[in-house]
């Protein structure tokens, strides 16, 4: 890791260790000032003062072969070249609404460098020519929110915000946007109704946002991480931040692990770093007990049996072959002491409790669903229900406007796939194959803190 | 052109189709729900997936367009696995008791689970309850029957132009419904009970009156404002029981105003007139008829021989048909007199005789949609012209400019591009300075002297700057008192801009009263005379003078006056059996065959859809056969088509002889005098049908008039909004005062149509205002 | 309907959106709302709606959709507890059980004296510090044992 420690202003602020705390008081080095410390703004200083085009900067994020780091894993750089060029008022948006059950990368960044976030979406800006940015926050970190508000303060202060940006004639405004509690709007047309006063229904693609987005105009979307990447791409290169990964998978990825480990947090590594190199970091096991499954991309990801999961490394095309997908790159470690049942019954009820509504299949089908899983659960499960719950599945993946259907889907399918025999015992024996009291003690409070070593 | 094949057929289809288009083309019907081809498109309900080759998976065909060299499958395995599969994801919460739903057999869900549905359902769990909604005294609600596909909410927000509905709350908890505790006010809410694809909104009137299969279902022709909306009238045993929009693109497109589709409640009231009826020594008889045509005929003669036939008036709705119409004009020109007019709210009949034809919308009503700047003179628009409003509302989105001149601020619903309020007196000057500056962009003279405000300034660069622009005067500039010059203006303003110049016609037979001659000539009385110098004797049909007429006050003295007072209409009320001397029963629209000319000049006949009820009869055989009795030439009519054709001269789509012009209007421009009173005739008072429709009269359109008057204005009179107030006038009326900041400075408006403020006499009037 | 202050600081997030976009900032509005009455009454989204020039019924939407809007009373103190899958393994539901034991109340029960309202939350974002508690929709208070849990009962006066 001393390469990317010397060279990377995110790893500088200690961020991605894992092993914080969280007192916001404490937090040292988020100010402009740390981040110019860290050669913060340098990049764009850098394609300003040497006169970049906005073409020469998409073609240098492309080079950097950097994906979408929201799920999709879509390569920035060709989303950003789907921006019409003519179009007299466009937008570049940043997607913090992490709330993917498992993801908290965002959240680190947004707290210990909210300038990377901010250079980016300003560089990303510049190649696309929007001159309006919102960058829109999940509901439950208000006090990031006006973290990122302060920050903004001071990047307007210092000239990287408003009219003829340190003298290059460009203008970009940026404004935070607080959500209020709705996993939704992470979906990126969700989260445009949600900037626009409405709910957070997601719309109909096509037109794609790059389109019609905001307000009906021309609009990038990114992910937080993607944002924050983009500094660091010009401050090595896109073929630098390309070879830190593999072929097609560029650069390092933020990985959150949580679950039955013992140092749960946030840790950068290049893409292909083994699963099992992750674990390591993350502490290991918990109480060194054996690993059971793993769901390597947040809870939208179907899960992988433990085994599985310790073959693969961690970049999008491993994990894809091995059934899955790295989409957030949320690592939930669960172990020998968690009933599948239960955990998939949890997942169900929150995408239940999380679908918008408005497409028939999820509407409906995610309630269905999650009825079915708890009346297994709770010992009322029958034979024909698993036949039942793979149907409902097929008749709502690919069917609905956003992928929150096939994001409730997966799970249950997987689950079922590679945990069979744990349904069927729960439906046989009215009762889980994994003791309660095991469970329990498997689940009980355990914090980083207490485990820390 | 795109090129397609759909289920194995080639199809070429305009740039921008959607496969469910495109498909509709083909005459392929796609199972949906959420799709309306008027609203913008949800794809929510996911019932019209279909399979598109080479995509991974079913695509809704509501909502994909078409490119070009597209293979599209609607029914391939893949299509109807993805159709059953939504299908039975809708079922599982709702309820399955089609029988007692007001809904069964007129529901899209009903047909479609016949089809896609299967049979026994695997849901096992507790269903969705979903409380039930109050929206006011029209749309009924059964909201656990709701799907979420959201037409309604489209509706309010797309088409009536103003969100009243919502879909709150999220995921299975999702619910549509009003803002807390309130009604759905728009005058176009009954349409989302024709939107609504399953039972969940309901009409309230009609409510368990009938299933669906009992209906007969016939054609016909709305009597309200000048659209003539297309009609479906779904009658069981002789009775009117539902009103529903026939689609015709060129006229109502698939919508009816409330007042449309349910002021058919009247048909059936309780003051239905079902017997003729002559007074004898101040006491009411039911007669028969040959009794009370003898009386009528006898009654006429009279006057006319002692009198001279002069002394007869005869004052017809414009709510008549053409064939009626036509017949009383040539009744009344037969007996010797030339005082008939249906023009009953008009002030001003100075253009009388410098008329170039029969005022009309100076274009066809579809062609509005082609107008790409727009400026609406003196109309209360979204209550008059409900659905005409929508088009604007429509075409304004789309980026034409809609400017308005008028003497009342109200929210039209339709984003404009500019505005200017004026006291009633001030119209003229108003729209003077309008052609002043369109003319001094022009560089044109405009031969009048104003100074240009700078609303007129930018109403005017706005109609400049545009290549089709289109003037439209509404209800408010023909009851004006200088109609006539405002016709000239606008007339001047059209010609230097080359624009459509138009009327928005008031009544079902605005035209058609001008075609069927129902008005003076030579020395003949227009309405206004025959009422300020009063007749021997009227007749009247289907007039109630008192709401009907400009001065409602004047127009019941002119009755209580005279010798007799001869009611040929549908209805009796309480007015009518003090100033009548016969009531003659005649049908509504319903029960007769009929023609209006809508005020495109379209001819729109119409069969009767029920039998008359009681001894109702249609009123062209009525007055066909007083015109026997009376001994008068031409009234061998065996038809009312023959009546029809004899006054069109043949069939004709559309009629012709409609031109706006006016020749030697001077133009004089009045000056502010007063507090001057602003009328407008509330939707639901502006006829006698929907005067006297229980559910119309329950909606806040048909609130108690009140004496609205701006900040200033009530300052100036030292009365506080809530206080009670005197009006005087012609007489004096007691109104409560209430606060409207889009009432002009100086003026207090009042409504007029209405029981309330009838007293108060003239429509257009000085008033004072005192607190009581 | 509300004060002085929360005025100004709907206008400040007003400007943050183009001029003809006044109903970008209904959710901060409401927020703000909750903030000044502790609650969304049918009244106070009524009056956002109409500071923000949109129909009522579109801010009730909005008020309904999100989950941190509270269209009923609410304790003093609203605590929310994630207890999705990540913090349930490391204990996330002991922490909801342990605040309903203490407090005497179930999810979505407000204590008798007002003090308390118990919510369960979604994913927060920060399931690697769990048990997470968020209380009053702004303060998030992480790795909460029960000596945490505790001691933030005490501050909640
Ligand atoms: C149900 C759903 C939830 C999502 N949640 C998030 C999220 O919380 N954060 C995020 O960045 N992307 C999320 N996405 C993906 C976004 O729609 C979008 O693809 C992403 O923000 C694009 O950014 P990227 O290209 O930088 O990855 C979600 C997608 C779906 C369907
Ligand atoms: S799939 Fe679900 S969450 Fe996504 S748009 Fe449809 S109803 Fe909403
Ligand atoms: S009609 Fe296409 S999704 Fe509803």
């Amino acid at each position: 890791m001393a390469l990317l420690e010397a060279i990377n202003p995110l790893l500088s602020a200690g961020w991605q260790q894992g092993g914080h705390e969280w007192r916001l008081e404490n937090d040292a080095g988020w100010r402009l000032k740390d981040y110019e410390a860290r050669g913060g703004y340098q990049s764009l200083r850098k394609i300003i003062e040497t006169s970049m085009s906005p073409d020469d900067v998409i073609a240098e994020v492309k080079k950097s072969v950097l994906r979408g780091r929201g799920g999709a894993g879509f390569p920035t750089g060709l989303k950003w070249s789907f921006m019409p060029k003519a179009a007299p008022e466009k937008y570049i948006v940043c997607n913090t609404d992490e709330g993917e059950p498992g993801t908290f990368k965002d959240r680190d960044i947004q707290r210990y460098d909210p300038h990377v976030i901010i250079e980016g979406m300003i560089i990303a800006a510049y190649a696309v020519g929007a001159g309006r940015g919102y960058n829109y926050i999940h509901g439950e970190i208000y006090e990031l929110y006006q973290r990122f508000e302060d920050a903004l303060d001071e990047a307007r202060a210092a000239g990287y915000l408003g009219q003829n940006i340190l003298g290059s004639g460009f203008n970009f405004d940026l404004f935070a946007h607080h959500g209020w509690g709705a996993y939704i709007c992470g979906e990126e047309s969700a989260l445009l109704e949600s900037i626009e006063g409405k709910k957070g229904q997601p719309r109909f693609k096509p037109p794609f946002p790059a389109n019609v987005g905001l307000y009906g105009k021309p609009t990038t979307i990114n992910n937080t991480e993607s944002f924050a990447s983009i500094p660091f791409i010009f401050r090595i290169g896109g073929e630098g931040f390309l070879n830190l990964g593999k072929p097609n998978n560029g650069g390092t990825k933020l990985f959150s692990v949580s679950g039955h480990v013992n140092r749960p947090g946030n840790f950068e590594v290049p893409m292909g770093t083994p699963f099992a190199k992750l674990l390591e970091m993350a502490g290991g096991m918990r109480g060194g007990r054996k690993l059971k499954a793993v769901i390597p991309g947040g809870s939208s990801a179907p899960v992988l049996p433990g085994d599985i999961m310790m073959d693969c490394t961690l970049d999008y095309d491993s994990i894809a072959k091995a059934g899955s997908m790295l989409g957030s790159g949320a690592v939930i470690v669960m172990d020998e002491t968690t009933c599948m049942v239960k955990a998939l019954e949890r997942l169900a009820w929150f995408y239940y409790e999380e679908s918008c509504g408005q497409c028939t299949p999820c509407r409906e089908g995610t309630g269905w669903l999650y009825k079915v899983i708890h009346r297994i659960e709770h010992g009322q499960g029958k034979p024909e229900d698993l036949a039942l719950l793979d149907r409902l599945t097929v008749n709502i993946m690919g069917r609905t406007i956003c992928a929150l259907g096939d994001a409730a889907s997966m799970p249950v399918q997987s689950f079922i796939k590679h945990f069979r025999s744990e349904f069927e015992y729960h439906i046989e024996h009215k009762k889980c194959l994994v003791p309660p009291d095991v469970q329990r003690t498997g689940s009980t409070f355990y914090t980083r803190k207490m485990g820390q070593a | 052109m795109l090129e397609l094949e759909l289920d194995g057929k080639q199809l070429s289809v305009p740039e921008g189709s959607t496969v469910i288009e495109a498909a509709h083309q083909a005459g392929v019907y796609i199972p949906h729900f959420c799709y309306h081809k008027k609203l913008s498109i949800a794809a929510n309900c996911r019932m019209c997936l279909v399979q598109v080759e080479k995509a991974p998976k079913p695509l809704p065909a509501c909502a994909t367009p078409v490119t070009n060299g597209m293979k599209v499958f609607t029914h391939s395995e893949m299509a109807v696995t993805a159709q059953k599969g939504v299908m039975e994801f809708l079922l599982i919460n709702h309820p399955l008791d089609c029988p007692i739903c007001d809904q069964g057999g007129e529901c899209q869900l009903q047909d479609l689970a016949v089809g896609y549905g299967d049979g026994a359902s695997r849901y096992e769990e507790d269903k969705r309850v979903v409380p039930n909604k109050d929206l006011g005294p029209l749309v009924s609600t059964d909201m656990t029957r709701c799907i979420n596909c959201t037409r309604c909410v489209r509706f309010t927000q797309e088409i009536a132009g103003l969100m009243e509905l919502g879909q709150a709350f999220r995921g299975d908890r999702a619910e549509i419904m009003s803002f807390v505790g309130k009604t759905v006010d728009s005058e176009l809410s009954g349409n989302i009970i024709d939107l609504c694809p399953v039972g969940a909104l309901t009409s309230k009137p009609f409510r368990f009156s009938a299933r669906t299969w009992e209906l007969a279902r016939r054609k016909s022709v709305s009597p309200h404002d000048g659209l003539g909306s297309n009609l479906i009238v779904q009658v069981k045993h002789d009775r009117v029981m539902r009103v529903l929009p026939l689609e015709n693109e060129q006229v109502n497109e698939c919508w009816l105003s409330d007042k449309d589709r349910f002021s058919y409640e009247a048909l059936n009231s309780a003051e239905r007139l079902t017997k003729p009826m002559v007074k004898q020594d101040g006491q009411w008889q039911e007669v028969d008829w040959n009794v009370a045509l003898d009386y009528t005929a006898h009654a006429l003669r009279d006057v006319a021989k002692n009198h001279g036939a002069e002394s007869i008036g005869a004052l017809v709705s414009p709510h008549a048909t053409l064939e009626e119409m036509a017949l009383v004009a040539k009744l009344m020109r037969g007996l010797g007199s030339e005082n008939i007019d249906f023009r009953l709210r008009q002030s001003d009949f100075s253009a009388d005789g410098k008329r170039q034809g029969a005022p009309w919308l100076g274009m066809k009503i579809a062609e509005i949609n082609t107008l790409d700047r727009v400026l609406v003179v003196g109309s209360f628009l979204r209550k008059d012209h409900p659905l005409l409003a929508q088009r604007l509302r429509q075409v304004a989105k789309k980026g034409t400019q809609v400017s308005v001149i008028h003497s009342a601020d109200d929210d039209l619903l339709i984003k404009l591009f500019a505005k200017a309020v004026a006291a009633p007196s001030q119209l003229p000057a108003m729209l003077a300075q309008v052609l002043k500056a369109v003319a001094d962009a022009k560089g044109a003279n405009a031969g009048v002297d104003v100074t240009v405000s700078a609303e007129a300034k930018r109403i005017a660069d706005s109609l400049v700057s545009g290549a089709s622009a289109g003037v439209l005067l509404g209800n408010f500039v023909q009851h004006h008192p200088q109609a006539a010059v405002l016709n000239a203006l606008a007339q001047q303003l059209a010609g230097l801009l080359g624009a459509k110049f138009g009327f928005l016609g008031e009544a079902a037979n605005s035209v058609g009263g001008y075609v069927a001659n129902a008005v003076p000539k030579g020395e003949g009385l227009n309405a206004a005379r025959m009422l300020a110098e009063p007749r021997t004797a009227y007749l009247l049909l289907g007039t109630e003078p008192e709401f009907d007429c400009a001065d409602g006050a004047a127009a019941l003295a002119a009755m209580k006056q005279a010798k007799s007072v001869i009611v040929v209409s549908p209805f009796k009320s309480q007015a009518a059996l003090d100033y009548a001397d016969v009531l003659l029963p005649v049908s509504p629209f319903s029960e007769t065959s009929g023609t209006f000319i809508n005020t495109e000049g379209r001819v729109q006949s119409f069969y009767a859809v029920a039998k008359p009820q009681g001894e109702a009869r249609p009123a062209w055989k009525v007055l066909r056969v007083l015109g026997n009795l009376l001994e008068l030439d031409g009234f061998g009519y065996d038809s009312s088509e023959q009546v029809r054709d004899e006054v069109l001269g043949g069939k004709a789509e559309f009629v012709s002889g409609l031109d706006n012009g006016v020749d030697g209007v001077a133009v004089e421009l009045p000056a502010v005098s007063g507090i001057e009173r602003v009328a407008d005739v509330p939707i639901h008072f502006a006829d006698a049908l929907a005067r006297r429709a229980p559910s119309l009269q329950a909606t806040a359109d048909a609130a108690a008039p009140t004496a609205r008057m701006n900040a200033a204005t009530l300052a100036r009179t030292g009365v506080v909004a809530g206080d009670m107030v005197n009006i005087g006038a012609g007489g004096t009326v007691s109104l409560v005062a209430q606060l409207d900041a889009g009432v002009p400075d100086n003026c207090v408006r009042i409504a007029a149509a209405h029981s309330a403020t009838a007293g108060l006499g003239a429509m257009f009037a000085n008033v004072t205002v005192e607190r009581a | 309907m509300f004060s002085e202050a929360t005025l100004r600081k709907i206008d400040r997030e007003v400007a943050k959106y183009p001029a003809a976009q006044k109903q970008s900032a209904v959710m901060a509005a409401l927020a703000f709302a909750q903030d000044e009455l502790g609650w969304l009454s049918q009244d106070a989204i009524a009056a956002v709606a109409a500071y923000l020039d949109m129909p009522a019924i579109a801010a009730y939407e909005v008020a309904s959709f999100y989950n941190m809007y509270d269209l009923q009373p609410v304790g003093r103190y609203k605590l929310t507890v994630c207890t999705n899958l990540p913090c349930a393994l490391s204990g996330g539901v002991h922490a909801a059980d342990y605040l309903k034991q203490k407090l005497g109340i179930d999810f979505n029960e407000t204590t008798a004296d007002g003090r308390f309202t118990l919510k369960e939350g979604e994913c927060m974002g920060a399931c690697g510090d769990a048990p997470v508690i968020l209380s009053n929709n702004k303060r998030m208070h992480c790795f909460m044992t029960p000596e945490e849990i505790d001691k933030l009962l005490e501050e909640c006066k």
